[in-house]
């Protein structure tokens, strides 16, 4: 039997096969935050995970909508202050993984969530930085995951808010008490990791129903396949299951708050 | 020794024209009621810092306040942009705002040197990011043991911290509970404070959940404090009111248009009394 399932439902749940029990994950908003509660309630339940609010091992029964919902500080261990969160936590090398989502990416992996065009002149200004560019680089690695446009595959980001490889694909290079950065990116089209060698962004498995055309067309780039393509694997019932009442959980409780 | 004043009389005495102010609350217990007050009192040049500006900046911003924003996430959380931010820095309305732009871990280091009382914060950060290249409030110096090459930001010391809280009791010992983000080096890095709360109780040491560890801030390191009851709301005080986060999708539209934005602030700001 074949099931029904969306490209983002496919995004969600390779996003959150790529954590596992043990590992403590520095939580993005959004999409890196769906996917590791759906890790967290399927395959991985002692994944340890932490927003920047200061919410240390939550488990909230629905995504939060910001980074500081009280349902994060009602379902957490302990909250602390976020100035701890910051630096005994993160840059105190306690996070094995950030997790995080981005407007614009390049092809060596680095985040631009600060704003399109020019600095001083901005076409479109974006929220910022927040607690990324220090995620990104104390965590001892990171995954990305966001959706596969031309628009947020760019070969060069307009801005570097937070360090993948740098420009050159070396901005890692000989920086001591630094983490390994992005180990990959997780799309509703593909799984990308950087090359070894140049760090540029080469595409290691494509979901189903997608070819290589369609990545090649959503990115910004001429974008590298690996020799060993694989498809990657499609989710099962129970992770649908789970993700979907998750969704509706979470819908039921935002429209219904006054 | 911490005063009790009624908000408008503590927004009076102690923010001035052209002062630099942080309104804290990570998301949680934003004292949006102090915000709209400094609005009504029509304050302007404001230097303003908060790590995530969130609606009540987006407000100050669009009322005209604010000459300089200090900042780390400028978005409305979970639902996007904050208009009136973007409308200022691209297109100079109601007038441009010079924006120093930073990360979430070197604010946080920033208030806690405040509050340590040590001129400038030391980070393990900003490593390949491109904000010091536009935001010269960003040096890099050595570690003279290891010889480490590591971030530094100036401190933050405003010359007025505002926070919203639960609990004072009549001392004017305040009770901050959950989400406690930055608000105790907010409050301690400034010359003055000013905490607004939920209500006053009696003695916070007898209450019966009191713990030994609870986040409270003594009386006498508190210049004022004013009862605001739903002080913090759209965002929310846990133990007392749930984050409105219709009204921040709301405010999506609201934000979007100059006029609706004007409108609102009448409305909801101006001729609101002092309860808004």
């Amino acid at each position: 039997m074949s099931l029904e399932y969306t490209s983002a439902e496919m995004m969600t749940v390779t996003a959150a096969r790529a954590l596992e029990n043990g590992m403590t994950c520095f939580v993005g908003i959004g999409l890196p935050s769906e996917a590791a509660n759906l890790a967290r309630l399927t395959h991985a339940p002692e994944v340890v995970l932490i927003y920047e609010s200061g919410t240390l091992q939550t488990k909230p029964d629905v995504l939060p909508l910001s980074i500081g919902d009280g349902e994060l500080c009602e379902s957490a261990l302990t909250t602390v202050s976020v100035p701890e969160m910051f630096r005994y936590w993160l840059q105190g090398g306690h996070i094995s993984v950030g997790f995080l989502g981005t407007a614009q990416i390049d092809r060596y992996c680095n985040l631009n969530t600060t704003l399109i065009g020019d600095y001083h002149d901005p076409k479109v200004r974006l929220p910022g930085g927040g607690g990324a560019p220090e995620i990104a680089t104390n965590a001892h690695e990171v995954f990305i995951t966001l959706k596969h446009s031309k628009r947020t595959f760019v070969k060069d980001v307009d801005f570097i808010t937070t360090l993948g490889f740098g420009r050159d694909g070396k901005g890692r290079d000989g920086v001591p008490n630094i983490g390994k950065g992005p180990t990959r990116a997780i799309t509703d089209l593909c799984v990308m990791k950087p090359d070894p060698e140049t760090k540029e962004l080469v595409v290691v498995s494509l979901h189903p129903g997608v070819s290589r055309e369609d990545v090649y067309d959503a990115t910004g780039w001429e974008i590298r396949f690996a020799e060993q393509l694989e498809s990657t694997p499609e989710p099962n019932a129970h992770e649908l299951e789970v993700l979907r009442e998750l969704k509706e959980r979470t819908a039921r409780k935002h429209t219904g708050e006054v | 020794m911490a005063e009790f004043l009624s908000l408008h009389d503590a927004v009076a005495r102690y923010v001035e024209d052209g002062a630099t102010v942080a309104m804290e609350g990570f998301t949680h217990l934003i004292p949006f009621a102090a915000g709209h007050e400094v609005i009504r009192q029509r304050k302007r040049d404001l230097t303003l810092i908060r790590m995530t500006p969130d609606l009540v900046y987006d407000q100050l911003i669009g009322a005209g306040c604010v000459k300089k924003l200090i900042f780390s996430w400028g978005g409305n959380p979970g639902v996007g942009s904050l208009h009136r931010l973007r409308d200022a820095v691209e297109k100079g309305w109601p007038h441009k705002i010079e924006i120093h732009e930073h990360s979430h871990a070197a604010m946080a280091c920033a208030f806690e040197a405040g509050a340590a009382g040590l001129p400038l914060a030391v980070l393990r950060g900003y490593v390949g990011s491109e904000l010091p290249n536009v935001n010269d409030q960003i040096k890099f110096i050595e570690c003279p043991f290891t010889g480490e090459r590591l971030a530094a930001v100036p401190s933050v010391r405003p010359d007025v911290s505002i926070v919203h809280a639960q609990k004072a009791d009549r001392k004017g010992n305040v009770l901050v509970e959950g989400i406690i983000g930055v608000q105790k080096e907010a409050v301690l890095a400034a010359k003055y404070s000013i905490v607004t709360v939920e209500e006053i109780v009696d003695d916070l040491m007898t209450l019966p959940d009191y713990h030994p560890n609870a986040c409270v801030i003594p009386g006498w390191a508190i210049s004022a404090i004013a009862v605001a009851e739903k002080g913090s709301y759209p965002s929310y005080a846990h133990g007392y009111y749930p984050r409105d986060n219709r009204f921040y999708k709301e405010w999506d539209t609201i934000a979007r248009d100059r006029e609706v934005f004007t409108q609102w602030l009448e409305e909801n700001v101006y001729n609101a009394g002092g309860q808004s």
